[in-house]
């Protein structure tokens, strides 16, 4: 059981050690939905909800896991707890929302091999956080994937206007601009401690 | 293209280079980015990852007429974990100091969207030989891509290549790139040069047809 306030542990996981940009967790939906501003919000929405079940589903079954002694089962339990929570997410967009179900395409189904759900799930343990602490952990995580995505999606809007080189389009310029975000990120570092 | 009597090396070169998983698929960025800052530790996921690959491939296309429509990505995910609960715990054994290195990224390998998207596309159709020579290729042009990434990321960070000092003590590190930023930016350098000599392969291909065009048409 770690000490560190909610509020630490909020900034640190939103702005310090963002998810996408300092951990490398959740590249794939970061570079695949990024080109529209409005997919970005919604996406990092639904990213955000699956974090908070997933962390709260992993907080549990580690304590059961180490109450039966079987700490190996870990990974398996998680990724079939994280699998069945983006099934039940995917059915209830789909029932509110077809439109948003179509604009989020695959990167829905997806979102079960978003890296960013199990790294903070893994971490969340690994750290020995509280029920409450793990709670806020994964509001933070999700509110940083949202806000790097939405970054990025805004700048790549306006990318669209400019004139870049040829060979530079696509995944190389969206490398490129992720890098410049991540260099802007370091400046939050000492931020919360 | 594929033609459909394609031979098991062709599965496996494929891999190496025209469907590199890294610098022409992108798949599975996230492990690819966050270990690369050392030729090292790039080399040893690399590997760690060829090897859920192969073995998973082999298990998916043993299990493919078994396995339920509906159920599959489920299964797909459940046999991985297991392969790479596997190699959690050999690395551990063998070197504790990498394992602490490469951290959760281990476990990471489970969502890398390469293997799934190998065993989806790939595994579940095609026998065990096949896929034992896709996952090989596969993983080898993996672990190439991060080997690449990481070489350069430490030669540049550090002024060193596994360790071994490569310049004299004046040379300036360029502390950028052994940061998180420094893997989007070499990554970024990687894929121009891959869409360069894509580019200079299919101009120097149309330039050779059109000389071939109009030998025709003279002689």
């Amino acid at each position: 059981m770690t000490s560190d306030s909610y509020g630490t542990i909020f900034l640190n996981a939103a702005l310090v050690n963002n998810f996408v940009l300092a951990y490398f967790l959740g590249i794939c939906p970061f570079l695949g939905v990024s080109a529209k501003l409005a997919t970005a919000t919604r996406m990092g929405g639904a990213v955000m909800f699956v974090m908070l079940v997933a962390s709260m589903c992993a907080y549990g079954i580690n304590a059961l896991l180490i109450a039966i002694d079987a700490p190996y089962l870990k990974l398996i339990s998680f990724i079939a707890v994280i699998a069945s929570t983006v099934q039940l997410v995917e059915m209830f967009i789909k029932k509110v929302s077809p439109a948003l179900f179509r604009a989020l395409g695959i990167f829905l189904p997806l979102i079960t091999t978003n890296c960013a759900i199990l790294g903070l799930a893994l971490f969340q343990t690994n750290k020995g956080y509280s029920f409450p602490q793990c709670i806020v952990y994964a509001l933070g995580a999700g509110v940083g994937f949202t806000l790097a995505l939405v970054l990025m999606a805004a700048l790549r809007e306006k990318l669209e206007l400019a004139k870049v080189p040829d060979i530079m389009k696509g995944t190389a310029l969206a490398l490129m601009l992720a890098g410049f975000l991540s260099v802007t990120f370091m400046g939050f570092g000492g931020l919360g401690g | 293209m594929a033609a459909p009597t394609k031979s098991s090396t062709d599965e496996f070169i494929k891999g190496l280079w025209k469907e590199n998983p890294v610098f022409v698929q992108v798949l599975g960025m996230c492990p690819v980015l966050a270990v690369s800052n050392t030729a090292l530790n790039a080399l040893a996921m690399g590997l760690a990852t060829a090897f859920v690959l192969v073995s998973s491939n082999i298990v998916v296309s043993l299990l493919r007429n078994f396995i339920p429509k509906q159920v599959r990505i489920a299964t797909y995910i459940l046999v991985i974990a297991t392969f790479v609960t596997v190699v959690d715990y050999v690395i551990q054994a063998i070197s504790l100091d990498l394992y602490k290195a490469l951290g959760a990224f281990i476990a990471l390998i489970v969502v890398n969207c390469l293997i799934l998207g190998r065993a989806e596309a790939f595994a579940s159709k095609n026998t065990v030989g096949r896929s034992i020579m896709d996952g090989l290729g596969m993983g080898v042009g993996f672990a190439f891509a991060l080997f690449c990434l990481g070489a350069v990321r430490e030669i540049l960070g550090a002024g060193s290549l596994f360790d071994v000092q490569l310049f004299h003590d004046s040379f300036q590190d360029w502390v950028v790139m052994i940061l998180p930023s420094g893997g989007f930016f070499s990554l970024a350098g990687w894929l121009v040069l891959f869409n360069w000599l894509e580019r200079r392969k299919a101009k120097k291909g149309e330039k050779a047809k059109v000389a071939a065009l109009t030998e025709g048409t003279a002689s």
